[in-house]
């Protein structure tokens, strides 16, 4: 029996999609879900992968806590379905560390006390490693100018910028 | 989200077989805009047709002397590409005025001309909206306007176009070029996006059964004297209340050649041929440019809250075209108008 949702367009009733087969690199661990079309690659990290490190704010592209590396840019999660992204390469926060030493961003966040309620760090970790690959942000305007899709509202600008800073001289502008 | 079907797209050919045979299915490429839209149940698609994949990712020199941008190539290697930087600085500029770096990632040049306003209520649905919903009428002309358009509004839609790009696109007279079922055509950058009248529910001439394959962009870049200067209520991130693409070619002080488009303001990015035949032949001056933003505004009309921009837009075009002149492009990370 074909099933049907509730949502009709054009008057005729669309029938549920079939699940696709999705194969993914997600911190360097190669993975096949089985997701709907309208699953986002951040649902997909959070409720099929158990990587919840990837957070959910607005979940419309507004906040940038959803921020992961796809192919090693940054992106919004919140606004990529998972279809789209088979054969991608995903980094999270949980993949920055490396055989249990922190990646320099998150020592400098820490050094620099660069968050309170921690909720968008995750996302604005990610976001800095995005950054210093692209390697376009020098002074502190251009940081703040290129970070200003992650939104923190515990207001720990300042901190984050300094972290960024430290990281970045750390790492010589590479990832 | 809505319930939807998916289907990827193998080549442009496939792309236009695919919409051609189903009304209610929408391309799909950065999906910045559709997805969201589809979250907040504004927008419907019965399918998304995926055309992620297709070639249409190269920046490539034309034998005019121009740039044809594949309408995939995403907004930030757009803004980041060396030809586009030197070239074309405007444009560069603008792309980088607008949304975040991730959003920039993702966007594509030819999604970025399609994205819809963001007027409050073309988003809420629980109110009317003539361009969400035909004919059930405009909740913004009575409502809160503040970020409504001043230029070109109907009484049946004061939304604006919410792009930074396709003002200085608008500026540089680029053209767009799309494939459907009986070939390619090409269509004038002014002629792409429409102005509401009655049909607001429509923001461009494109047809259903097309698709857009690439930007062209002419010969002349105006690489010298620019500038972008983008007004919104914060630095960053935010979409423009209003903003100005200012360029000039000039013979010592005198304008020879000057475009001028506004974003922020109205329902496509708007030009006024009467403000820059104003410009061409006049010293570069305060009095040329303060006479050139009076003409612009000339027929300018505000609603409850958004009077303010009349003026805010008078004096954007002052600075910016000062700033073009003196070869002093406003910057994106120093946020300082001087």
């Amino acid at each position: 029996m074909v099933q049907t949702s509730t949502a009709k367009r054009s008057g005729n009733p669309i029938p549920v999609p079939h699940k696709i087969s999705v194969a993914i690199t997600v911190n360097g661990v190669e993975t096949t879900l089985e997701v709907a079309p309208w699953t986002t690659l951040l649902d997909a990290l959070r409720d099929h992968l158990n990587l919840t490190g990837t957070k959910k704010g607005c979940d419309h592209g507004q906040c940038g806590a959803c921020t992961v590396l796809v192919d090693g840019r940054r992106i919004n999660s919140c606004l990529t379905l998972a279809v789209m992204k088979d054969g991608a390469k995903v980094t999270t926060i949980e993949g920055l560390a490396t055989e249990g030493a922190l990646h320099l961003l998150q020592q400098a966040f820490i050094d620099h006390d660069a968050f309170q309620c921690g909720y968008c760090t995750p996302g604005q970790i990610c976001s800095a490693a995005g950054l210093i690959a692209e390697g376009k942000a020098k002074s502190a305007d251009e940081i703040r100018e290129l970070m200003s899709g992650n939104i923190c509202r515990c207001g720990a600008y300042p901190n984050i910028v300094a972290a960024i800073q430290q990281a970045m001289g750390k790492m010589g502008g590479t990832p | 989200m809505i319930n939807f079907q998916y289907a990827r797209a193998d080549d442009v050919a496939d792309a236009v077989r695919r919409i051609a045979a189903d009304p209610t299915a929408k391309f799909v490429a950065g999906g910045t805009n559709l997805i969201d839209l589809m979250k907040e149940d504004v927008e419907r698609p019965s399918r998304l047709i995926d055309i992620s994949r297709l070639p249409l990712k190269s920046v490539e020199e034309t034998s005019d002397g121009g740039l044809r941008i594949g309408a995939l190539v995403p907004n930030s290697d757009l803004a980041w590409h060396p030809l586009i930087e030197r070239r074309y600085p405007l444009l560069s500029s603008a792309i980088l005025a607008g949304a975040s770096q991730q959003l920039r990632n993702m966007a594509s040049t030819g999604g970025n001309l399609l994205q819809r306003t963001r007027c409050f209520y073309f988003y809420d649905t629980a109110t009317p909206c003539n361009k969400r919903k035909p004919g059930s009428g405009c909740s913004a002309i009575d409502g809160i306007n503040r970020i409504s358009a001043i230029l070109g509004t109907s009484e049946a839609c004061i939304a604006t176009h919410p792009s930074d790009m396709c003002v200085a696109l608008a500026a540089l007279e680029a053209r767009v070029h799309v494939a459907g079922p009986k070939g390619e055509r090409v269509i004038a950058f002014n002629d792409f996006h429409r102005l509401p009248g009655n049909t607001p529910h429509l923001d461009t001439n494109l047809q259903p059964n097309e698709i857009v394959i690439a930007v062209e962009l002419p010969a002349q870049g105006f690489a010298k004297n620019y500038s972008y200067l983008k007004i919104r209520d914060r630095l960053s991130y935010a979409f423009a209340l209003v903003s100005v693409a200012a360029a000039l070619e000039l013979e010592g002080d005198t304008i020879r050649q000057a475009r001028l488009a506004l974003g922020g303001v109205a329902h496509k990015p708007w030009r006024d041929a009467a403000a820059e035949a104003a410009l061409r032949g006049q010293p570069a001056s305060q009095a040329t440019f303060t006479h050139a933003a009076d003409l612009l505004l000339r027929d300018a009309k505000g609603f409850t809250h958004n009077t303010f921009k009349i003026e805010l837009a008078r004096r954007s075009i002052v600075r910016a075209l000062t700033q073009a002149a003196q070869a002093t492009p406003q910057s994106q990370s120093d946020k300082k108008i001087r």
